[in-house]
């Protein structure tokens, strides 16, 4: 579940785990109706943004509590939180307190204790929010990689668009409380449905038209200066009304001719190795961002350069109008 | 030869003192500047330490230095003082201490001094007062040989154990009176042994104090827990509201919270008048809420309530909700979420709130004076009668060193057992 602050991902993790109350319609797990069943009984693992590792217990006696209050024997416990803490690879700190260790040791024991006791389904709240970047990027893989050996269903809450992209199957994008798309990451950048998802996942460009004809899947749309673009539709209304076209910077070339041609003037060049990213101003907009690959024979600009932009009208997706 | 160099080259950074910009080493720069900060930061609570040495610590050791020493016999009798000293306590007094003896009664009785001497001696054996007062006011005419002249005065000079009870008081650092205030009697052969049964009170009353302390501090965990517990659950606008409800107690008078308990619990009173009215006694038959135990304990535990609540309440509001959750989740009923993850998190603030409630309890002293009446009354009560009714402060400075000590030892053991920096009040 992915979502700027603010838009409903935690309080709906909350209603999964059983701790806030839905108002309205069914909560299914496996099919059966889970809206009455009280929290600890559902069966749910959980990793907490603050990893709540229990500071008065230690390592061992954190990952065994889920086991002991299930009535598990102690042998069978034993057994399941050193298979626990290998799978973590963090045997040798059974005897240690939380406040002995790291971030992201901590974090390695929270998921550990989430998964001790094989769990249907785990929810994880923003686990990897607290770490630096370095170490937050190999705990995604880390956490990925025990995901893809046990099997198990993970509902991940996190802000960091890149978070969710390498980690998921399926994202969820929430904004406003609702559930704006969900797709798995190769399609919510490429195919996004709204004007939200569109800006949310990665960069975009944008303009305000107002829809003059569609045909199939296409339609033509008329910015405020004038120029008629074709573009795909998506999401858009009926002809008359307004609607967003949406265009990755990276799908637009410069100087050649295409389906989709306007002027375009640089405004700013920012040379990022691989790309240079370029600031251009088209259709009045001055916001508009171009990916120029630096490769062998890339077009050559300069600041105040006047030039033209294109691009496909497959690139290119209508949508509703964004507000 | 690797080795060698490197070794070389830590005796050359010895060597090589790093200088300031003004040419002092650095080491004796760092070490002046810590000085002046450490001066500075004791400048800073001088004042108050000083008014604390000098108003409290020192008089308070000085105090107590009463319990166990007491020059008053030394002090007015000092001819016969050397003499008795070294007196085995079982011969019979020589004819020098009798003339010894003659001597300090008439300058007693000049110097009005006698009177103090007798009421210490008294203290060591009853009925010696009067013995003593007399023979002052008979040495005059006294002749020699004293010995006999005395006798024939007051018969009781010829019992040996008043020449004990004087040997006794003739050492000034005693442990007479720390053996008092635990009923004991300190014997002038250097023995101990316990008061007759009837005479013992002390010990039966440290016991009452602490029960009652205890009883109080059990109550107040009982009654502040949920409601701590509450304050830290609510939300902010309400906890705080609810907070000053606690407080209101605080800027109200001690004297007049423990009336108003007396107004709400005696005979005729609030309570009382409830319980006829709904059945629950008898017109005749009320309950005697009052002047005993029970109300003692009823008005001090309302009293220390607020002291457990807010020690409690700062360590609460310091545990996150998401324990509870996390243990939920892992399969916890809410008994067990509360009973192995909750609860044991609070135990700093229960060991907070236990020892401040406690170590005030046990020194409680408004109190159980207006309202414990005879067997709700603690030691504090009795000290207090030693200071003003008895004057006998030597006593009064050992039972407070002995209530010192004692609230000291159950210090050690609850760092022993709870540990003391386990213990937090927010």
């Amino acid at each position: 579940m992915l979502g700027p602050s603010g838009s409903g991902k935690t309080t709906c993790l909350m209603m999964l785990a059983g701790f806030e109350t839905a108002t309205y319609g069914e909560i299914r797990l496996g099919g059966k109706p889970i809206n009455n069943i009280p929290p600890h009984k559902r069966g749910i693992g959980m990793v907490f943004q603050n990893y709540a590792l229990f500071p008065h217990m230690t390592v061992g006696e954190n990952l065994s509590f889920p086991l002991e209050v299930r009535g598990i024997e102690k042998a069978e416990r034993k057994k399941k939180v050193t298979n626990a803490l290998d799978m973590v690879q963090m045997s040798e700190f059974i005897g240690r307190r939380p406040a002995q260790l790291s971030g992201g040791q901590q974090q390695r024991i929270a998921l550990a204790r989430s998964l001790v006791f094989e769990p249907e389904l785990v929810l994880m709240d923003e686990p990897l929010g607290a770490l630096d970047k370095q170490l937050r990027e190999h705990m995604q893989y880390e956490i990925k990689h025990i995901h893809e050996q046990l099997g198990v269903t993970v509902v991940y809450v996190t802000h960091d668009q890149s978070e969710a992209l390498t980690m998921s199957d399926r994202v969820a994008v929430f904004d406003d409380g609702r559930i704006q798309q969900l797709a798995t990451p190769a399609d919510l950048y490429e195919r996004p449905e709204n004007a939200f998802v569109a800006q949310f996942i990665g960069e975009n460009n944008r303009f305000k038209t107002e829809i003059i004809e569609v045909k199939n899947d296409k339609v033509l749309a008329r910015t405020a200066t004038g120029s008629i673009l074709s573009a795909r539709k998506v999401n858009c209304g009926e002809v008359g009304t307004t609607s967003t076209l949406s265009i990755r910077p990276e799908r637009v070339s410069v100087g050649l001719k295409g389906e989709n041609t306007t002027k375009a003037k640089v405004l700013e060049l920012i040379y990022l190795g691989d790309h240079i990213r370029c600031r251009m101003s088209v259709e009045e907009d001055n916001e508009f961002i171009v990916k120029v690959p630096n490769s062998l024979n890339h077009t050559h600009l300069e600041v105040g350069e006047e030039t033209t932009v294109s691009w496909s009208s497959e690139d290119c997706r209508a949508l509703d109008n964004g507000d | 030869m690797g080795l060698a160099s490197g070794m070389e080259s830590t005796k050359d950074n010895h060597n090589n003192v790093v200088i300031t910009s003004d040419g002092i080493p650095l080491k004796k720069k760092l070490a002046k500047s810590l000085f002046q900060s450490r001066l500075r930061a004791f400048g800073l609570v001088a004042p108050l330490l000083l008014l604390i040495l000098f108003a409290f610590v020192i008089p308070i050791l000085i105090f107590l230095s009463r319990g166990v020493y007491n020059n008053t016999f030394e002090r007015h009798m000092i001819n016969l003082t050397p003499l008795i000293s070294s007196w085995d306590s079982n011969s019979e007094p020589t004819e020098a201490m009798f003339e010894a003896l003659v001597l300090d009664l008439k300058a007693g009785k000049k110097s009005k001094k006698i009177g103090k001497v007798a009421t210490r001696v008294n203290r060591e054996l009853s009925g010696t007062r009067s013995l003593f007062t007399s023979s002052a006011r008979k040495a005059k005419k006294l002749k020699a040989p004293f010995k006999d002249s005395l006798i024939k005065a007051n018969k009781k000079w010829d019992n040996l154990e008043v020449w004990r009870a004087m040997k006794l008081t003739s050492i000034s650092v005693t442990p007479a009176f720390l053996a008092s205030a635990l009923d004991m009697k300190y014997n002038a052969d250097g023995t101990f042994e316990r008061k007759p049964e009837e005479r013992r009170i002390h010990l039966q009353l440290f016991l009452r104090t602490l029960e009652i302390s205890l009883i109080v501090v059990l109550a107040g965990l009982f009654l502040g827990y949920p409601i701590a517990y509450l304050l830290a659950s609510l939300p902010v606008r309400t906890s705080n509201l609810l907070l000053i409800l606690v407080l209101l107690p605080f800027w109200t008078s001690l004297l007049v919270r423990t009336t108003a308990w007396i107004a709400m619990l005696q005979g005729q009173g609030v309570l009382n008048d409830l319980s006829v009215v709904f059945g629950l006694a008898t017109d005749e038959d009320r309950f005697s809420l009052i002047y005993n135990k029970t109300g003692t304990l009823i008005s001090m535990t309302h009293i220390l309530l607020p002291f457990m609540i807010l020690p409690l309440y700062s360590v609460m509001k310091t545990i996150p909700p998401s324990y509870v959750r996390a243990a939920k989740s892992m399969g916890a009923t809410n008994w067990t979420a509360f009973w192995r993850i909750y609860f044991p998190q609070t135990i700093p603030g229960i060991g907070a709130g236990g020892i401040l409630v406690f170590i005030l309890a046990i020194s409680f002293y408004i109190t159980p004076a207006l309202i414990g009446g005879q067997d709700g009354t603690m030691i504090s009560n009795f000290i207090d009668f030693h200071m003003r009714k008895t004057l006998n402060w030597s006593l009064a400075a050992a039972m407070g060193g002995v209530l010192l000590v004692l609230v000291l030892f159950l210090y050690w053991i609850y760092d022993r057992v709870v540990g003391i920096d386990n213990m937090k009040l927010g």
